[in-house]
């Protein structure tokens, strides 16, 4: 059968290594079976991963398009396909399809920008490609400020690439914050919000945000409260999806979709959207 | 214009079956008509239109994309795809003609929907000319010439005659391969019959109705109106609406386990359930008044902003013959346009 090539129709891909980063969060490593990457992608967009039988669901490619060998997903447990896929051993494989959606612009609007990315629970998730873009292209940006939040200090994602590289990266500045106090905890508590108020940032940055809607919400007020404007901020939306191409209707918000207008969106461009993300 | 004679039917359309597959509307024993495979002794319907349109020939309600094999942790992906053969879809109504504009617009744009596409490739489209638009129609609304239906061949059916006019190469073709059982004829019976027929839609009890309050850019204004809340009240959430309209495209891709293997399929979906748009972590459209809203924004507002104001629906009047509370998309522009 010679036809055209057909997007849904996925690809073989195998987990090479699972790594437990919280609770509730595993980060999977995917290559193809010959051991390559499935495909490039640009920092921001996602991927159908599947398992046959259990089900399809779009997920952010966590790791950078730097790197070249492996592609990396973390993963919260949350529904049917996450579950499976959290009790999925190494060597499991799965199906994968992509990349999905438009990316961060991060080699024109971004660049010499300083950056702010803002991240709450597993919405670290599509920010880690980023910022690990942006640290191997350090020249590219100017400073890097990092505000990450989550439940409890077990609950922080890439809590080791964190403190053992990015804190140490030239230029890099990580304020972690959990949500209540815990014993071996010194650094910050309270919400993300709420801490981005406190850290006062100057508006000469460009920021990112990704976490739960109603974090989203508030970093927005209080960032605009600081002085930014819209149009210097960034975030990435998440919905249902089952095409990842715009065809089979339901990320449809007003005229855009969000698996291909999306996911990321300039917060300015989200004000024109009906508010039903 | 070709011309075949209404005695000649049979042996035309006996003619076509030889080399391709022929859909065409046939009565049920219920009463209504759908688009059934022709074989020899198949009557073709005298009915206005079929309950469901045919977009089912492109877009079938379930079709299988692809199967899997899993061993251990290992996983097989099989192609089966087929590229289609091609076939005739035959008394093709001007709407629902209209309709194929408004899927291709979704399935052919990049990347391609090679199962659409394939079949929309092997399909030659034989439009039929309305005669007896009923109440429920309102094609006129959205430009829609029923006298005039596009299509690979345009036809008109007479008291005794099938005049046939190719609108494409397809449809040059297809007139070429049953030249010898049509003859050359003028278009006076035609002209007749188009001019009968406008004087009829002219009189339709939905000839009025515009899209003046709709289209692109029309989101914010519309968003808020309080038509979502109160016409909404009585809606099941059914999804009737959605499975009869020609031009609803919405989809859902499911896996079944066989027992010896998994095949993913597709299947027509609905906005208008609940189920839709659940996440894990919440819905976004949370009440039947979302849902509702946004299958009437999309087709009079999202779709046009994205498609040079061309409108996702094109007045066939499916839904409003078929929704068991009488809602549908006419009362909402009604309302919407300001009328009582």
């Amino acid at each position: 059968m010679n036809m055209r090539e057909e997007t849904l129709i996925p690809k073989v891909g195998v987990i090479t290594d699972v790594r437990i980063d919280t609770p509730d969060i595993k980060t999977f490593r995917v290559v193809t079976p010959d051991g390559k990457k499935a495909f490039d992608h640009r920092p921001g967009q996602c991927a159908m991963l599947s398992i046959p039988g259990v089900g399809e669901a779009m997920f952010s490619i966590t790791s950078s398009p730097t790197n070249t060998e492996y592609m990396e997903f973390s993963i919260k447990k949350c529904g049917c396909v996450t579950e499976w896929l959290h009790q999925a051993e190494v060597g499991q494989q799965l199906t994968i399809r992509g990349p999905y959606g438009n990316p961060f612009p991060v080699d024109d609007v971004f660049a010499g920008k300083n950056m702010l990315f803002i991240a709450g629970g597993v919405g670290l998730a599509p920010l880690r490609s980023v910022i690990n873009y942006c640290r191997h292209y350090r020249d590219r940006y100017g400073d890097i400020d990092i505000v990450y939040g989550s439940r409890s200090k077990d609950d922080l994602l890439d809590y080791k690439e964190i403190i053992d590289e990015w804190a140490n990266d030239a230029g890099v500045n990580v304020h972690l914050t959990i949500d209540n106090p815990q014993q071996g905890w010194d650094g910050h508590v309270g919400f993300v919000p709420n801490y981005v108020k406190e850290l006062n940032f100057d508006t000469n940055k460009t920021a990112v945000l990704c976490g739960p809607p109603i974090m989203i919400k508030f970093t927005l007020e209080g960032l605009c409260a600081l002085g930014f404007d819209k149009t210097q901020i960034y975030t990435t939306l998440e919905l249902r999806m089952k095409c990842g191409v715009g065809k089979c209707g339901r990320c449809n918000v007003g005229s855009k979709y969000v698996c291909k207008d999306g996911p990321v969106f300039r917060c300015d461009e989200l004000d024109e959207l009906p508010s039903e993300y | 214009m070709r011309k075949l004679s209404l005695d000649n039917l049979n042996k035309f359309f006996a003619a076509v079956a030889e080399s391709k597959t022929i859909y065409l509307p046939v009565d049920q024993k219920d009463g209504s008509a759908k688009y059934a495979k022709w074989a020899e002794g198949t009557e073709w319907s005298n009915a206005l239109n079929t309950v469901r349109s045919p977009k089912d020939l492109f877009f079938p309600q379930t079709e299988d994309l692809m199967e899997f094999k899993t061993e251990g942790k290992n996983i097989e992906i099989i192609d089966i795809r087929k590229e289609s053969e091609d076939f005739v879809i035959f008394g093709v109504r001007a709407c629902d003609v209209k309709s194929f504009e408004v899927l291709d617009r979704v399935f052919l744009s990049e990347p391609v929907d090679s199962f659409y596409a394939s079949r929309r490739e092997h399909a030659i489209i034989v439009a039929l000319a309305c005669t007896r638009p009923s109440e429920t129609c309102f094609c006129t609304t959205f430009g829609i010439d029923a006298t005039e239906p596009a299509g690979d061949v345009s036809a008109w059916k007479t008291d005794s005659a099938l005049y046939l006019k190719a609108n494409t190469e397809k449809g040059e073709a297809f007139l070429k391969s049953i030249e010898a059982l049509t003859e050359d004829a003028d278009t006076a019976e035609v002209d007749a019959q188009k001019t009968k027929t406008a004087e009829i839609m002219k009189k339709l009890p939905l000839a009025d109705l515009t899209t003046d309050a709709f289209g692109g850019g029309k989101t914010e204004e519309l968003w808020n109106n309080p038509v979502w809340d109160e016409m909404s009240q009585t809606c099941l959430g059914c999804g009737t609406c959605t499975f009869v309209c020609p031009t609803c495209q919405c989809y859902d891709i499911k896996d079944f386990n066989t027992g010896n293997g998994v095949i993913r399929y597709r299947c027509w979906d609905s906005c208008m359930y609940s189920e839709f748009t659940r996440m894990a972590h919440g819905n976004n459209r949370l009440s039947q008044k979302e849902r509702f809203r946004q299958r009437f924004m999309h087709k009079l507002v999202y779709y046009p902003e994205n498609n040079e104001g061309l409108f996702s629906c094109v007045g066939c009047g499916r839904c409003l013959a078929k929704c068991p509370i009488s809602m549908n998309i006419v009362k909402v522009m009604k309302k919407i346009g300001g009328d009582k």
